[in-house]
């Protein structure tokens, strides 16, 4: 029973760690920078995870193979333990999984403590209840202004911009967000309703959208390419089909996207979409 | 004896109709059962629940005939609908954290033994007792109408799911199908488990302060009485807060307050005051309801499974004919993980769009606790060095105990971590973290705890080789079905999903979608031989005596099962630690707690005393 | 299976347990007693329990206010929606007759515990009305806010105030059927010694509960009239 209970163990073990070894299921390809060096501590977190769950388990499977039942009259070691070895494990657990706490934080800290840089391309994340909206400024850089009570739904003014104000006039809102390449990006993230989260794999982050807030994140692509977005804070019944697509443009491409009035934008944004292919995985 | 006299007078009688001595009972041992059933009930229907997931995830669209009958509204024609999914993976978490994983546990094993195991005749209030458990099971019902009275047709409960984030939770009827009456029985529910196990908490704390028996100091305690004392000053502190926050969600649904709520909401084509079903809300936070939500919800992850590391420590110590390793480091590593637990709540908020300062120290305090559990490990892993060890079921759950333990903990080390957590949080990744350690691994603990208890519990033995045949299929299934959800997770699968069928990049991963699910439904299938075990066992079962394992601990010295006031008149004298096997010296291979010292362990001073190293 | 059922063995006259330092069974009894089942001895630590239970229980509702006040005080600085409610003047009636209550409690302990049973009894009736007293005037306040229009959805300073009088309102109703407990019992004789120290337990832990409540209450009141007060 025990040599089988060792077998088991060290073959689930093996079954387990080997399944992070397929290629087809690991990240999607990073498209940033911020994403890299995450990758990075992900890599260097994971080989010690697996180093110590593999030494645990063989540990494990090793003495239920070793220390059976005998005979008759043999009993096992008597003891009660070993102080030293107490402070010795302890403090080398200690060491490990506080150091890779720390190490973490350095790129939790170059996503969050920095500004976005000036001179960023801002789009407003507006998010609701099954769809995105993103805001974007227009060729004057200022948004318009926003109200609640100027949603209005059948006019397909989800965000409720205010057409009188000046800023708003070449404002442009859209179901996809496109964004430059190379260039850093700040987005402004909002929700109408419910909690949101904004999530595209490929950036290796994702931030809720809270009603009420107007949280401020920033990222610079390195990658041109359309990409999915999903949301991933639970928002109700089609949570699952709030999709949209990140579209990561040329920088020429983008500015001249942007500079278009509102219904060339509309049918431009559909071509580019056409255009960009999905990465394949 | 002049002592023996005196006892016979002070013998506890117990009640006699059926109604006071099995329904309404006031001994810690029935109402230990009474709480035992329940979560044998619950986890049914949690089960049940997750199965219906699992098919709706793996083969989407299909028609299943049957759950048009069953569901007409949350399967109309025989498909699963996103709501009614949603419904599920709600209910299915609140059945399973509070009517499973923490009324077996503590509610159910807790009470049977702790009064026993620390040798006294009940609980120190048993009228409280009884009534914690009545209180849970009215709050078991409730969360049960929460399904049928949801206020829609088309839907069976709310869909916020088990962690209720406002303002979903918040808004009522038009955030979505079931988060009308449903989701205010839903938290009626909680709110009302709360102060069931808040009553059981204060009970169990008093027992254990002030009802040990003489000579039972507090280093002599089974491992399995400091884990359930800890647990229940975890609930005794969290419950509260929880609490507090349902009664906040409560009224900012009912009354119009803005705890929670936001100002300037747009919901289903409704300004916020423009409508009677949406009243004005101003300047409510959202991200308050998660800070007292995980207050709250982080300790119950130790209330789920610090039972479990108990039963465990006990059981692999009475099978390894040895004494536990380390015992002091032990009770210290149960203290630093109840007290730490309490101080790591942020890190289930890190993209919640709080203070990036604070999830910092969060991610290190979180990362802290990874090492009293490392000691743990490593302490039972030491207990199995040298060992002799005997393969019974209960032995073979608590060695998978400490295998789950492991795999479902150590991949902490990547959520634990602020930037780790940003592509992980809110995937199948964290799913199949939390499920394998707080889920899987603290039921492992229960299925040990009850293999082991059993003959003391019923008198009589439950059948090794269906328990074994449960342990094989379940140890490799649950496998099988959880660490393929960590990979799901990396590739950046969302939890919560109706469907994966929308996104491209998730289509690579059906297949294992597929597997998991075959797994599951198998793995459930086999719990229904744990369950014809236990009933086939209780009356067929081989009769046990009084201490079939060869144990130690007290509750082997009183007969199985144990009489109306547990030792018949006689309270226990202990003189030991609790884990003497092995002894040099000793006729047997184990020494009773009761056992008194002899003149030799006086002089040379070996082994008297189990705490000492 | 040599031992199976073990623990009637008489005592040796080495003490108990293994180590040096011989204890009581809760760390709270004389060693020097030999008689596992002295039944003096036993009860005697036995009514600790009314005690503890009380310190208990009061921890886990420190909790719950704690939980409502840590969202008072987020919840006041999160948004610009506050407006601070004037202080009901009636408020500090009621805080005169809880404190005032407390004291009485106290007394009626003492009595108790020299045996002034009729005088005992007057002081429990007396504290109880006291209590009473106090919710009915938590109850004018409300009516006075309500005559005003301010009702609980009105902005978040009178949802907490509401909020939290209510909670502390509901457990002082604990608190009273506490008191209504102990005057059922202060008809009991008190001749057996057991029986008295039981029911001196459970005056304490009332009456630990009732200036609990008490002190809570003055917390409460800091708390949300002196607490970011514009």
């Amino acid at each position: 029973m025990g040599r089988a209970l060792a077998v088991i163990i060290w073959i689930l073990t093996l079954g387990s760690v080997s399944l992070f070894f397929v290629k087809q299921w690991w990240f999607p390809t990073a498209i940033t920078s911020h994403a890299a060096a995450l990758d990075r501590q992900f890599l260097i977190t994971i080989i010690v995870v697996g180093i110590s769950f593999t030494a645990a388990q063989v540990g494990l499977g090793y003495m239920v193979w070793k220390y059976r039942e005998r005979p008759a009259n043999d009993r096992a070691v008597y003891t009660h333990g070993s102080n030293r070895l107490e402070v010795i494990w302890t403090i080398v657990t200690a060491i490990i999984f506080i150091g890779l706490a720390v190490m973490g934080q350095s790129v939790w800290a170059s996503l969050h403590f920095n500004k976005a840089p000036a001179g960023s391309f801002q789009v407003e994340v507006v998010a609701q209840q099954f769809q995105w909206n993103f805001h974007y400024a227009g060729k004057d850089g200022v948004f318009g202004r926003t109200d609640p009570s100027l949603i209005d739904d059948s006019a397909l003014n989800f965000i409720g911009l205010d057409e009188t104000d000046p800023n708003a006039k070449d404002d442009e809102t859209h179901s996809v967000i496109a964004i430059p390449v190379g260039r850093p990006v700040e987005l402004i993230l909002r929700s109408k309703d419910v909690i949101h989260n904004f999530w595209v794999p490929q950036l290796r982050f994702k931030q809720d959208l809270v009603p009420g807030m107007a949280i401020r994140v920033h990222f610079t692509a390195n990658q041109t390419g359309k990409y999915e977005l999903a949301c991933a804070e639970l928002c109700g019944q089609l949570h699952f089909k709030m999709k949209s697509y990140m579209l990561v443009l040329p920088e020429a491409e983008h500015q001249a996207l942007m500079s278009l009035p509102q219904e060339q934008f509309q049918s431009r944004m559909t071509e580019l979409l056409a255009k960009y292919p999905l990465p394949t995985y | 004896m002049s002592v023996e006299t005196h006892e016979a007078v002070h013998r506890h009688e117990p009640p006699t109709s059926f109604i006071r001595k099995y329904i309404f009972s006031l001994d810690h041992k029935v109402i230990g059962i009474q709480y035992i059933l329940l979560a044998l009930v619950a986890v049914i229907v949690g089960m049940a629940m997750s199965v219906l997931m699992r098919m709706n995830l793996s083969w989407p669209g299909t028609n299943w005939p049957i759950l048009a009958t069953l569901f007409p509204g949350g399967a109309p024609g025989g498909v699963i609908n996103p709501e009614f999914y949603l419904s599920l993976v709600t209910m299915h978490g609140t059945i399973m954290v509070f009517f499973v994983l923490t009324t077996a546990p503590q509610g159910g094993f807790g009470n049977y033994f702790l009064p026993i195991q620390i040798g006294a005749e009940d609980m120190a209030f048993p009228v409280l007792n009884m009534l914690s458990f009545w209180v849970t099971l009215v709050g078991f019902i409730v969360i049960l109408s929460a399904i049928f009275f949801s206020g829609s047709a088309s839907t069976i409960g709310p869909i916020g799911g088990w962690t209720g984030y406002a303002p979903l939770s918040a808004l009522g009827q038009i955030a979505g199908p079931g988060q009308g009456m449903g989701m205010n029985l839903w938290i009626i529910s909680i709110a009302i488990f709360c102060v069931g196990s808040l009553l059981g908490a204060l009970n169990f704390i008093t027992t254990l302060l002030n009802m040990r028996t003489r000579g039972m100091s507090l280093m002599r305690m089974p491992l399995t009485c400091w884990a359930w004392f800890t647990t229940a000053v975890l609930a005794l502190l969290s419950f509260p807060v929880l609490l507090g926050g349902g009664i906040l969600l409560l009224l900012d649904r009912l009354a119009g307050t803005s705890f929670f709520i936001p100002g300037g909401l747009y919901v289903s084509g409704i300004l916020s005051g423009t409508n009677p079903s949406f009243p004005v809300h101003t300047g409510g936070s959202p991200i308050l309801w998660q800070h007292l939500f995980w207050f709250f919800g982080h300790p119950e992850v130790y209330i789920a499974i610090l039972p479990g590391m108990g039963a465990t420590s006990h059981i692999l110590s009475t099978f390894a004919r040895k004494p536990v390793f380390g015992y002091r480091a032990m009770v210290f590593a149960i203290f630093a993980i109840g007290l730490l637990g309490f101080f790591v709540w942020g890190h289930h908020m890190f993209i919640s769009g709080m203070s990036p300062y604070s999830a910092m120290t969060f991610s290190i305090l979180t990362l802290s606790i990874g090492v009293p559990s490392a000691v743990k490990t490593f302490n039972w892993l030491g207990t199995l060095w040298g060992a002799r060890i005997r393969f019974t079921t209960p032995m073979l759950f608590a060695i998978g105990f400490v295998s789950l333990f492991v795999a479902g903990g150590i991949t902490g080390l990547v959520l634990g971590q602020t930037s780790l957590d940003l592509p992980m949080h809110d995937t199948y990744f964290v799913l199949a973290h939390f499920h394998l350690v707080m889920g899987v691994a603290s039921i492992f603990g229960m299925f040990a705890a009850t293999y082991f208890w059993f003959p003391k519990m019923f008198g009589r033995m439950m059948s090794e080789s269906l328990g074994k045949i449960h342990f094989w299929i379940t140890f490799v299934g649950v496998y099988c079905i959880f660490v393929p959800m960590h990979v799901m997770g990396l590739v950046g699968m969302p939890r919560r999903y109706a469907q994966f069928t929308e996104y491209t990049f998730l289509t690579r991963l059906h297949p294992l979608v597929v597997f998991v699910s075959v797994v599951a439904i198998i793995t459930v299938l086999t719990q229904f031989l744990f369950y014809f075990n236990l009933i086939w066992s209780i009356f067929k079962g081989k009769k046990a005596g009084a201490n079939p394992w060869d144990a130690t601990t007290l509750e082997w010295t009183t007969a199985s099962p144990p009489p109306h006031d547990n030792f018949a008149g006689v309270l226990p004298v202990v003189y030991r630690g609790p884990y003497e096997f092995a002894v040099p010296g000793a006729p047997n291979d184990f020494v009773m707690q009761t056992e008194p010292e002899t003149e030799t362990e006086r002089v040379g001073g070996n082994g008297h005393n189990g705490h000492r190293h | 299976m040599a031992t199976t059922v073990t623990g009637t063995k008489p005592l040796t006259k080495t003490g108990f347990g293994g180590g040096s330092k011989s204890r009581g069974p809760n760390g709270n009894g004389s060693p020097k007693r030999n008689g596992h089942r002295d039944a003096f001895f036993d009860s005697r630590s036995a009514v600790n329990r009314y005690r503890i239970g009380m310190w208990v229980a009061m921890a886990s509702i420190l909790m719950l206010f704690t939980a409502l006040s840590s969202a008072y005080i987020v919840r006041a600085a999160s948004a610009n929606d506050w407006q601070p409610l004037r202080m009901p003047r009636v408020l500090l009636l009621s805080t005169a007759l809880i404190i005032f209550s407390s004291v009485t409690l106290e007394f009626a302990r003492r009595k108790l515990k020299s045996g002034e049973q009729s005088a005992h009894k007057r002081l429990l009736v007396l504290t109880a009305l006291l209590g009473l007293g106090f919710l009915g005037s938590q109850l004018f306040a409300w009516r006075g806010l309500a005559r005003q229009g301010i009702y609980i959805s009105s902005n978040p300073h009178s949802s907490f105030f509401y909020l939290l009088t209510a909670t502390h309102g509901m457990h002082l109703l604990g608190g009273l059927a506490g008191l209504g407990f102990l005057m059922s019992r202060s008809r009991l004789s008190t001749d057996d010694e057991l029986a008295a120290a039981k029911r001196q337990a459970q005056t304490d832990a009332v009456s630990l509960y009732w200036h609990f409540m008490d002190f809570l209450w003055i917390y409460l009141f800091l708390l949300l009239f002196l607490w970011r007060q514009q």
